[in-house]
């Protein structure tokens, strides 16, 4: 399978009042076709700010390293710049679906409008070819009434056919890659589980690379190949998924797994991380999760260690903080 | 001696409804002919989609939402608390027994009140406490036992994080030394690692203060793991109740059974196929006749004889309650 997207070594900073900030650091990443990378992490761990570098979407007061590349069939799209690039990513080659999906529907334009709208910016058809493929794919996202709900508004349709709506826009463009950010977060669990059969379904019929943010490892283990464990804007694990989820190596994978709650193991007791993720602010030198390490190495404690990917079973790659301490 | 705190008794809750002004007035049943009892020192779950009746039904408990018909008792050491009549000065006295924690605890803290002033407001406001000192000490008091830092007391809640705010939340509501506690949502807003921290921390505080909960959530998992009884509503009714280990482990209704099939498993090679629930939740606004969930429900007859069935909770073992139609067909 060729590769779709290739990140390699991105950080990514901001600049805010209270001084420039690290969101990520030193990611690298790759996704084939046909493939689900799942990303996840707590809050402001940087999944979503990883995702956004891809499709240039992070604000104005946003740095990236000079020797970051992101390839997308074989450009970087982080040195894109012209209105008619940037448009190639946007939508064309890569789509994005959001978390809350009344949010990124604009609530006065009806929906099929705005679906033909993004379809004659990146195809060369008519309008009626746009409505005709909007139709077809609203009906393909499991939608009755298609045609109905093409005229109607966002607030018109419920949560759960909002974010199909979402879903069918996303993809009426065919894209190679998806990110999906959070997408089924809002919905109650018998959506959830409509909407992760759905975007399955339409991984395998157009073979699709996806990235899929998400805090719920319940929906990775469902949903990806690969997952990629973020903490303060670092990997520190990364990996196939049964891999990752039954024999995780490092302390912050393996403590995220012990908090959650498991329905078949009803006894298991509720074990949180210790602290809480320290503010960006005061992001610790040498490895970023030291200062909630159950059990750390004396070098580990002190900061002396550098970060980074080491591969510990074929595939599977873990921090070299993490391997010695967990 | 009752042995219950709160018993629910054929309580509907309905709201007026105008699409505008020039149409007709309509009625919205968001809880409809629920019994519920809920017994001292219980941890009772109250499970459901968006749209089911849970925050409805726990305000009502609390005196917060009109009940239409039927009966809410508290029934407290000496006194019973009738909340479908109830007058003022016993809703004064009623809402130092019974609180509220809320979901989202950025949106619950004043960003302008210091944390001892938030936590001590419901103090100041049900004249509780006669002096400062006296109110100082309970806020302290409250506030070590939700292991809160108490050098941060001065501090403002922006300085916090979500786990810490929560921490700060829940200190506000059991200030008043409540013995009944409705947790709507109140770990749904929290990353993983701070909802077990917070979960913990709900249940060693019911062992300190012995308090009862209503634990309102739409995470079957989390609830599986804090809760001992369970009720499962849905479109204002309640369709199942048991206690915990038996509701997950021995499900009937078929709502139950695609609820909990639905819960993605953490296992990759568990590839379970959740009992798919063609559809939404209907509008309450139109709800079916007979058996609500009969729109939904993959065993409904072809001949549609669930539109007549009767709602009603039968015994099916011992403190396994489930709805009738639900018990024939799953």
């Amino acid at each position: 399978m060729s590769t779709l997207l290739d990140i390699k070594n991105l950080n990514v900073q901001f600049d805010t009042d209270e001084g420039r900030i690290v969101a990520v650091e030193n990611i690298s990443l790759s996704v084939k076709a046909g493939e689900v990378l799942g990303v996840v992490g707590e809050s402001g761990s940087g999944k979503s700010v990883t995702a956004k570098s891809i499709m240039q979407l992070n604000p104005g007061n946003t740095h990236y390293n000079e020797d970051a590349e992101i390839i997308i069939d074989g450009e970087n799209t982080l040195k894109f710049t012209s209105k008619e690039d940037l448009k190639k990513i946007r939508g064309g080659k890569v789509s994005m679906i959001f978390q809350e999906p009344m949010a990124s529907f604009a609530p006065a334009i009806k929906i099929g409008a705005q679906m033909v709208e993004q379809l004659l910016l990146h195809k060369p058809i008519d309008k009626k070819e746009a409505k005709s493929i909007s139709v077809d794919m609203l009906k393909r996202v499991g939608i009755a009434d298609a045609e109905k709900r093409f005229n109607q508004y966002a607030f018109e349709l419920s949560g759960g056919m909002r974010q199909r709506a979402m879903i069918a826009m996303a993809l009426s463009t065919m894209p190679k890659l998806l990110l999906a950010d959070e997408p089924t977060t809002a919905l109650d669990v018998t959506i959830q589980a409509q909407v992760i059969n759905l975007i399955k379904d339409i991984i395998k019929e157009y073979q699709m690379g996806v990235m899929f943010i998400t805090h719920d490892l319940g929906v990775i283990a469902q949903t990806a190949d690969n997952v990629a464990v973020m903490y303060l804007g670092v990997i520190v694990e990364k990996g196939p998924v049964r891999e990752i989820i039954k024999n995780p190596k490092h302390p912050y994978t393996r403590g995220l797994l012990k908090a959650l709650p498991d329905i078949n193991n009803l006894d298991a007791p509720l074990q949180p991380i210790p602290g809480s993720i320290p503010s960006p602010l005061e992001r610790p030198t040498g490895c970023v999760f030291r200062t909630r390490c159950p059990h750390p190495t004396q070098e580990g404690k002190e900061g002396r260690i550098n970060m980074g990917l080491i591969e510990v079973s074929p595939g599977h790659w873990v921090d070299r903080c993490g391997v010695n301490c967990g | 001696m009752n042995d219950n705190l709160v018993s629910v008794k054929n309580v509907s809750v309905e709201f007026d409804y105008q699409e505008n002004f020039l149409s007709k007035k309509q009625k919205i049943q968001a809880v409809k002919n629920v019994s519920l009892d809920i017994k001292k020192k219980s941890f009772l779950g109250l499970v459901g989609e968006s749209g089911s009746g849970k925050t409805t039904l726990g305000k009502a408990i609390l005196g917060a939402n009109k009940i239409s018909s039927g009966q809410v008792i508290f029934h407290d050491e000496h006194t019973d608390y009738d909340l479908a009549n109830i007058n003022k000065k016993e809703l004064k006295e009623f809402r130092k027994k019974a609180q509220l924690i809320f979901q989202d605890p950025y949106a619950a803290l004043s960003p302008r009140m210091t944390v001892r002033d938030i936590i001590a407001e419901p103090l100041e406001v049900m004249k509780i406490t006669k002096s400062r000192e006296e109110t100082d000490e309970r806020v302290r008091d409250i506030a070590s036992k939700c292991r809160l830092n108490l050098e941060h007391l001065r501090r403002y809640p922006h300085a916090f994080s979500g786990g810490q705010r929560q921490r700060i939340s829940i200190a506000r509501s059991l200030v008043s030394y409540p013995k009944f506690i409705v947790a709507d949502e109140s770990v749904a807003a929290l990353d993983v690692s701070i909802q077990a921290d917070i979960l913990n921390l709900l249940k060693s505080l019911q062992k300190d203060l012995d308090l009862t909960y209503l634990f309102i959530s739409h995470d079957l998992s989390v609830v599986a793991h804090t809760c001992d009884e369970v009720a499962v509503m849905y479109l204002g009714h309640i369709v199942e109740q048991a206690p915990s280990r038996e509701l997950f482990t021995n499900p009937r209704h078929p709502y139950t059974k695609a609820l909990l099939s639905s819960i993605p498993s953490i296992d990759p090679d568990d590839q379970k196929k959740a009992i798919e629930l063609t559809g939404e939740i209907p509008s309450a606004m139109n709800p079916p006749s007979g058996c609500v969930f009969r729109t939904r429900c993959p065993h409904a007859s072809p001949d549609g004889k669930e539109a007549g069935i009767k709602m009603g909770l039968v015994e099916v073992s011992p403190g396994h309650w489930v709805d009738q139609c639900g018990v024939n067909c799953g």
